[in-house]
């Protein structure tokens, strides 16, 4: 006879992918019921804008997610252009796709390194992919004057225009990182043990996926090739020649290979954006801040960020500062109500590759 | 299409790839042993550190001049600006404060804003993030230029969140003004007034040149808000002549602006004159009225002075009387300045609303002459004294007493209220400041309606070289747009006349000084190169001076006098007797202009209210 008992995990757990905890309840070691508890890193980002000129929000919002910290910046500044109008100009386009897509690259490094290391106990990659991670962290402190939170892309286009041979530098970090890919592939992709404990695991189907509201790469696993860079092209993606990766078998397997997948494609889009980028103006002027009146509206801005669609639903009343945002992180649907659902019937020792594999953030969850 | 399913197929020959595990591939990570690590030996080795790096702040503490603009940008609120007289002499100069940004490194953000919106550009960040202490408080210190402090991010011209290049006024043409006596300055339109007022940063630096103090912030900042009513009640808080002054004032407020370290100043003095042009009626716009108190001021003179000091006593409930010689008010307003710079109605106006709260102008009435000044003491509670410099000063030049030399303010009269329009074809004009140049630019416009042959020569001759030339910028450019001829630092020798007694000409030596060595006032000259200008008209615009004979002896036996010759007051307006205040040009504190003239009538009424409570 099994005894049922209930077990929390996190929210300092190595096998939790961020500060947020699961409230589990036991058959053995079967899950019988799970319950997301998050709320730790809750910060209001939404009330804080409020309180804060459109300028000033450049600084505040990067901070959302560190993992992937400029799409905020983008969404916001997209949001911004759209209530008031704003053309920006193409080169400040090319910026922030290369901005964007190499801050893809950096998130998927880093959450697959945590990935393999957290969950699955292989470290080597982890070691790598960090390392490797950290050049890219260097480049964009030379384009941006800081590591992590860049408070670079700001309405009207981007702050500063490439230092001399960012150009040069980036593609060699490209061509670096795609000469290492065989080596991730060798110790982690390829390897039996990461293929033995995900495949077959935590399988979603395509309706399923659909009617959640799951976007990103846990969509694309699943054979919808759904991308807002393709379904509403925002900064460069109009002009770059690209096809979304998608996969049919949906499960943690697939999840976590079409995130190799777009690895790769992320690295081929900075390549095409850095030859296609025109010569030109990187910013549209924007008000002078303690006088920028927004118009009365409201717009929804949204990027595909590494874990999936990431937007601004943006509301001015016509003054200095915003008069309500609010903030679609990707990993919302993905923790509720799909990992609650995804680890019934699992077993205890599979909950932290299932939780992996969806790529939680949970500061999405919480902003 | 077809690239399409070539693609699809590439990809699934791809994901084919990752079908498929190894037990043996991983071990190919062995390769890495005999790898160079990612990591470096610190502080042996160290990154180059980038050109644009955020770390802590470099300020070049006498650039920076204490606006306080980036306190205001800060997200974090990690910026404050503190007094640093204690251990930095910080230059006391015009438009700066005493104060410079402290910043709490523990809220600090590096996002670098403070640096792009600095506006003398004494603000950077540095290329260092390294710092460590066992004590917490020290994270907080006032930034200066450090030595080994390694510059790194710093602002940009082009991409500035600053709107640096002002919107020009519109003004008629130089060929169609100078044939005109109307205003000159056409104004904003309301588009282009909201963007000029979109352009402030709302530092409050102006503030301190306006020697009213008006809360320019406020009311730019109303305009910009479509509140014009609004707008106009801040400046009557300060000013009872707004109007008058968006259009004639020396606007130091717009030499304070911040924005003229790195662009052109916010052009504080038009948004003033579009805001009141866009208001009708200033009665929705009175800061305050108090309930009356049955006391009466005599106030002795309808200029800015006086008018400033009657509005805001009829505003704290005490009853007004001015005693004007003239036949209009405004005095130097009313009867100096050409319309082209300030049209009658636009005194009107002003004029009109201070009457509408009650006060009781008398025109046409002298003191000394139509009313004694004993009979005012004994009727009114306290007396105003505001009659200003209504005489024009002489200088003692040969022929001078020839009626076709005269004197500015006499001739500025005749063209504006007696409608004067008889001009001479060669007018020289003796005097530099603005006055010269109102006078100039008459005579310009007058001899342009009058003779159309072109054959007409307006010249000035003033002590001063270009570079010490008293008259504003725009008035030394307006006037030779219209075709002024200069002739400076040349001073008057003597009138020439021919055997008839015409006057032919002005005889000038050359200037050799100005100033002494300490400073005054004390022209010499080179009296061998001299030179005659051709003239058969003269006008001398050399300064005023007042008359205070209508104070009997006895009470001005014990008026007291400040060294320069002014009359001594308190810093409320109040003179040597009690009850008797002054302002205007009569009292030290006065530059000669409209604005410090509204400001010390505005300050007295303040001392006459305290005087009469305490009554």
């Amino acid at each position: 006879m099994t005894k049922e008992y209930e077990l929390n995990i996190g929210p300092n757990h190595p096998g939790i992918p961020g500060n947020f905890s699961l409230h589990l309840e036991l058959e053995g070691d079967t899950i019988v019921k799970a319950n997301g508890d998050s709320g730790y890193l809750h910060r209001a980002f939404g009330k804080l804008m409020e309180h804060r000129l459109y300028l000033q929000n450049v600084a505040l919002i990067p901070r959302i997610c560190v993992i992937e910290p400029d799409i905020n910046e983008a969404v916001y500044a997209m949001a911004i252009e759209e209530l008031m109008g704003v053309k920006i100009p193409e080169r400040a386009k090319y910026i922030r796709t290369i901005i964007l897509e190499a801050a893809r690259v950096n998130a998927y490094l880093f959450g697959l390194g945590i990935f393999a290391a957290a969950t699955l106990g292989l470290y080597t990659l982890m070691q790598w992919a960090v390392g490797d991670r950290d050049y890219m962290i260097d480049l964009f402190a030379s384009l941006t004057g800081a590591r992590i939170y860049h408070m670079f892309i700001w309405p009207g286009g981007v702050r500063r225009d490439l230092p001399p041979k960012f150009e040069e530098d980036i593609l060699d970090w490209v061509k670096f990182i795609k000469d290492k890919l065989p080596d991730y592939d060798a110790v982690f992709f390829k390897n039996s043990m990461f293929l033995h404990r995900t495949k077959g695991l935590a399988t979603i189907t395509k309706e399923e996926a659909l009617s959640m509201g799951v976007t990103g790469p846990n969509l694309k696993a699943t054979g919808v090739a759904q991308d807002v860079r393709k379904d509403e092209p925002y900064a460069a993606y109009p002009y770059l020649d690209f096809e979304i990766p998608t996969m049919t078998e949906g499960d943690a397997w697939a999840r976590t290979i079409i995130r190799r997948l777009e690895l790769e494609l992320s690295l081929n889009l900075i390549e095409q954006a850095v030859k296609k980028m025109p010569k030109g103006p990187v910013w549209t002027k924007m008000p002078n801040p303690f006088k920028w009146y927004v118009p009365r509206g409201d717009a929804y801005a949204r990027v595909e960020s590494s874990g999936g669609e990431y937007g601004f639903y943006f509301v001015s009343d016509g003054g200095a500062k915003p008069y309500r945002v609010y903030v679609r992180g990707a990993s919302m649907p993905h923790m509720y109500p799909l990992a609650e659902k995804l680890l019934i019937g699992q077993k205890l020792s599979d909950a932290p590759q299932i939780l992996g594999s969806l790529n939680i953030c949970p500061p999405e969850i919480d902003r | 299409m077809e690239k399409q399913t070539k693609n699809g197929s590439d990809l699934k020959e791809k994901v084919k790839e990752f079908e498929h595990g190894s037990l043996i591939s991983p071990l190919s990570s062995a390769k890495y042993l005999f790898k160079k690590p990612h990591t470096l030996q610190y502080p042996k080795e160290t990154k180059p550190i980038p050109e644009r790096y955020r770390g802590f702040h470099i300020n070049d503490l006498d650039k920076c001049i204490g606006c306080g603009n980036c306190m205001s940008i800060c997200p974090c609120e990690a910026i404050t600006m503190v007094d640093v007289k204690a251990f930095y002499l910080v230059s006391s100069k015009e438009g700066t404060t005493d104060t410079r940004p402290q910043v709490d490194y523990g809220r600090c953000s590096y996002c670098g804003l403070c640096v792009d919106i600095c506006p003398t550009g004494s603000l950077k960040l540095s290329k260092d993030l390294i710092y460590s202490s066992t004590d917490a408080d020290t994270f907080v210190w006032v930034p200066a230029v450090e030595q080994g402090r390694e510059i790194g991010f710093i602002q940009s011209d082009e991409l500035t969140p600053l709107v640096l290049d002002k919107l020009e006024m519109s003004e008629l043409e130089p060929d169609v003004r100078k044939k005109t006596f109307e205003e000159l300055i056409l104004g904003f339109s309301k588009e282009e007034a909201q963007a000029e007022a979109a352009r402030c940063l709302g530092c409050g630096i102006c503030m301190q040149g306006c020697p009213a103090h008006m809360k320019n912030p406020e009311y730019i900042q109303a305009i910009f808000d479509k509140d014009f009513n609004l707008s106009v009640k801040y400046m009557l808080e300060d000013n009872a002549l707004p109007g008058i002054c968006g259009r004639i004032c020396t606007h130091k407020c717009q030499d304070d602006c911040v924005y003229n370290y790195r662009g052109d100043a916010v052009q504080i003095m038009w948004l003033k004159r579009f805001a009141t042009d866009a208001i009708k009626d200033y009665s929705a716009s009175d800061p305050v009225r108090l309930p009356q108190t049955g006391r009466k001021v005599a106030i002795i003179g309808a200029g800015p002075s006086g008018l400033s000091a009657a509005y805001y006593l009829s505003l704290m409930g005490h009853s007004a009387t001015i005693f004007e010689k003239n036949k209009i008010a405004g005095g130097g307003l009313g009867l100096g300045i050409p319309m082209y710079r300030l049209p009658v109605y636009e005194i009107d106006k002003e004029v009109e609303h201070i009457k509408s709260l009650g006060v009781d102008i008398k025109l046409g009435v002298e003191v000394g002459k139509d009313i004694t000044f004993t009979d005012i003491m004994k009727n009114f509670d306290a007396v105003y004294i505001g009659v200003g410099l209504s005489y024009g000063r002489a200088i003692n030049l040969k022929g001078e007493d020839h009626p076709d030399v005269i004197q500015a303010i006499d001739f500025l009269r005749q063209v504006k209220v007696e409608g004067r329009r008889d001009i001479a074809r060669k007018v020289v004009v003796i005097g530099g400041g603005n006055v010269a140049m109102d006078v100039v630019r008459t005579v310009k416009r007058l001899q342009e309606v009058r003779y159309d042959d072109g054959n007409t020569v307006a010249q000035m001759a003033s002590l001063e070289d270009w570079d010490i030339l008293p008259a504003s910028k725009e008035e030394v450019e307006g006037a030779l747009a219209e075709g002024v001829i200069f002739n400076p630092a040349w001073g008057p020798k003597e009138v020439r006349f021919n055997e008839s007694g015409k006057i032919v000409g002005l005889e000038i030596k050359k200037v050799k000084s100005v100033f002494d060595e300490n400073g005054r006032f004390n022209p010499t000259f080179f009296e061998d190169q001299i030179k005659t200008l051709e003239a058969d008209y003269v006008v001398e615009a050399v300064g005023q001076m007042t008359n205070l004979g209508f104070i009997p002896e006895d009470i001005a036996k014990d008026l007291k006098y400040t060294p320069r010759r002014r009359i001594f007051i308190d810093d409320y307006g109040e003179t040597s007797l009690v009850g008797i205040f002054a302002g205007g040009d009569l009292v030290e504190t006065s530059l000669g202009n409209a604005i410090s003239a509204i400001a010390n009538g505005h300050r007295a009424a303040i001392g006459i209210d305290f005087y009469l409570k305490g009554k």
